[in-house]
């Protein structure tokens, strides 16, 4: 067959044919053997890479319409940009299946996209209108979608901990074999409510998937200041036996294959566990940090030569999955998809004042 | 009508939900196998299994948390505080997670939980065990906070809050739990936000909450011998408050004497004062006056705590001031 010929794309990277027998090579390191690669390779077509690569697009360019927007004031309060971090959002989330529930921080449009809520509702929450996600009253930080099980967006952190053990704990009760995945940042490691967490969902066997997006930083804070272990998380979780699986965030199929084996376990066993991807965001804590007080200009700069806005595109040509033309186009869609977006969001009504007084009580 | 005690109305009020509602479940710390802090679910693990009763880790942050969850996704859980003054290690959890979830996402999350803590002050615990949060609690918005007085409005309260779609803190005061009382044998519930009159009178308005209208009841018997007849309401819950029952008590009797056996300072009371006297400024005899306990941090010694306490006393001697305005 001539597809048995190209080369394939697996989690670890791109895999040559291996015409003379040799072992596949892959291009990271990340300890999946090319059995698992190879599975996932038959399981990601053409049409899903693109798709992941077209998410992935779609943060960026929200994100940096939000920046420009936030500019010109019409958004306002905290603007925590996902920018430099969507490999780990579109790896981690992609793979969940829609009963699945996602619970996150507040750096959170990243994951809403990659859950595939509507762009036009965030971005209009993102102006704190009335056709917003939350109905204008939740803003950048607290966004939701009850419906597609995305449980916000929370702003305190580490507080989203809890919650998502508690509707894992709801599917044990239930006994259904839904997946909740609950993100966080190195910063939130430090918190009580992490140990407690992690304590409660051994104990219960929770099916819980605990996410670390590690992007080094807490705020402007390194992680080896302000963490006994530094950025080394391998054996955090010994206390609770919960499974470690450190992968590449900036690489999305890395991210992906390991969140998929991690949802098939749980699935599965009904065990919590635990993804720390090491990522970074290219820019700063919130728009009103530039980024450059409490990191070398080289460092960032090191991390932006990984972007996997340029990577995983360049992958998807190198191996033919896509053309130039290909990528000019899906480009273009997703211009339009963000220029109706702003669209919708500014010709959109604020909220009448009487809703001040409602959804307090159900 | 029965004769139970308030222990045995909350107990009550558990077993009917856990036997009636599939999603109702108890969690909180020893509640399973050693009973209860206060022995409300003695017995509840060996009859109703380790799935509806479940003991958790001393982590309340992370327990009244799972709860929350577990309410956002379907449940109706009852979380139990062995003591409302724990209810600040898990303050984030309360205020930002239970009350303000469905505000913050357009009203698309119910959090169907009640949190049931025991609270107040008199059995020596000293300063971190015997405070009154239920007076912090019951400002925030998104959320109801009941705090009954005997065994009858327990259980219509317990009802009620379990089939909330809404957060409630449901504050037991600790000294109440072995207080008997007649109960209805058929099945009523009593609503939030509707106050109860416990004494009718005309000379002045009592008003409390829990065992605060004890103290109250004490007063109006001392006062009735010096042939003054106050009239007692019994707020029931905080949040909402009653204040038309309140208000109209006041514009009947003409001066009100309020008591909190939280702190006087920032107590509950403080703000109720406030709202009836803009409403009922015209019906007053004269300054509505608030007793309270001592704005110090709870002593171990119970001299100095009975000091600190508000008592009957000190509720006659308000209203001799109010009275002689």
């Amino acid at each position: 067959m001539e597809q048995a010929e190209k080369p394939r794309i697996t989690a670890t990277g791109l895999v040559r044919p291996a015409s003379n027998g040799s072992a596949p090579v892959s291009q990271s390191n990340n300890g999946f053997d090319a059995s698992r690669a190879a599975v996932l390779s038959e399981s990601l077509d053409n049409a899903e890479l693109l798709r992941m690569y077209r998410l992935m697009l779609l943060i960026r360019r929200f994100e940096e319409t939000c920046g420009q927007h936030y500019s010109l004031g019409h958004v306002r309060g905290f603007l925590h940009l996902y920018i430099g971090q969507e490999a780990t959002g579109i790896g981690a989330i992609t793979p969940l299946e829609a009963r699945d529930y996602i619970v996150t921080h507040y750096r959170d449009h990243g994951h809403a996209i990659a859950r595939g809520l509507d762009t036009n509702r965030i971005m209009a929450e993102m102006f704190g209108k009335k056709t917003g996600l939350s109905k204008g009253k939740g803003g950048s930080m607290h966004i939701f979608d009850a419906a597609q099980r995305f449980m916000g967006g929370h702003a305190i952190v580490g507080a989203q901990l809890p919650l998502a053990a508690g509707i894992a704990l709801a599917q044990q009760y239930m006994e259904t074999d839904v997946v909740t995945m609950v993100f966080f940042g190195d910063g939130a490691t430090n918190q009580g409510t992490f140990h407690e967490t992690l304590n409660l969902a051994s104990v219960w066997q929770l099916p819980v998937i605990f996410f670390m997006e590690n992007n080094l930083y807490g705020m402007g804070s390194a992680v080896g200041r302000v963490r006994h272990r530094g950025s080394d998380f391998s054996d955090a979780m010994g206390a609770y036996d919960v499974d470690v699986v450190s992968v590449d965030g900036m690489d999305v199929l890395a991210v992906r294959e390991a969140t998929q084996a991690a949802i098939d376990q749980v699935r599965a066993h009904g065990s919590p566990i635990f993804i720390e991807a090491k990522t970074f965001r290219f820019v700063g804590h919130s728009f009103a940090d530039p980024g450059d007080q409490y990191r070398e200009r080289s460092e960032v700069d090191l991390w932006r030569r990984r972007d996997p806005l340029v990577t995983y595109p360049k992958r998807l040509l190198e191996y033919g999955v896509v053309t130039e033309s290909d990528l000019d186009d899906l480009s273009a869609s997703v211009d339009a998809e963000i220029e109706a977006a702003v669209e919708f969001a500014m010709n959109s009504p604020n909220p009448d004042m009487s809703e001040a007084f409602d959804d307090v009580y159900a | 009508m029965t004769e139970i005690t308030f222990r045995e109305a909350i107990t009550r009020g558990l077993e009917e939900a856990i036997e009636t509602d599939e999603s109702v479940f108890i969690m909180g710390e020893d509640i399973g196998e050693y009973g209860g802090a206060y022995s409300v679910t003695k017995g509840f693990i060996e009859k109703y299994g380790e799935k509806r009763i479940k003991d958790t880790p001393i982590s309340e942050a992370a327990f009244v948390g799972a709860g929350v969850g577990a309410a956002s996704a379907g449940l109706r859980p009852v979380v139990e505080l062995m003591s409302i003054s724990f209810s600040l290690v898990a303050f984030d959890q309360i205020v930002n997670m239970a009350a303000n979830l469905r505000y913050m996402s357009g009203g698309q999350i119910k959090v169907p939980m009640v949190i049931r803590a025991p609270t107040g002050a008199g059995v020596q615990l000293g300063a971190t065990h015997s405070q009154s949060f239920e007076t912090w609690l019951a400002e925030v918005p998104g959320m109801y906070c009941a705090c009954p007085s005997n065994p009858a409005d327990a259980l219509g309260l317990l009802r009620t809050a379990i089939k909330s779609d809404n957060p409630v803190i449901f504050a037991e005061h600790s000294h109440l739990y072995g207080s008997r009382g007649d109960v209805p044998e058929d099945y009523y519930e009593i609503p939030f936000g509707e106050a109860r009159i416990d004494r009718v009178g005309s000379d002045l308005t009592l008003v409390s909450y829990g065992y605060g209208v004890h103290i109250l009841r004490e007063a109006a018997d001392v006062m009735a011998e010096d042939g003054i007849d106050a009239e007692i309401v019994d707020l029931r819950s905080l949040s909402p408050v009653d204040y038309p029952t309140v208000v109209a008590s006041v514009q009947k009797t003409g001066r009100a004497v309020m008591l909190d056996t939280a702190r006087r300072n920032g107590g509950a009371m403080a703000e109720i004062v406030s709202e009836v006297q803009e409403r009922a400024m015209d019906w007053l005899d004269g300054p509505i006056m608030r007793v309270g306990a001592k704005d110090v941090p709870w002593p171990y010694n119970r001299g100095l705590e009975q000091d600190i306490l508000p008592n009957a006393e000190d509720v006659v001697a308000a209203a001799m001031r109010v009275i002689t305005f």
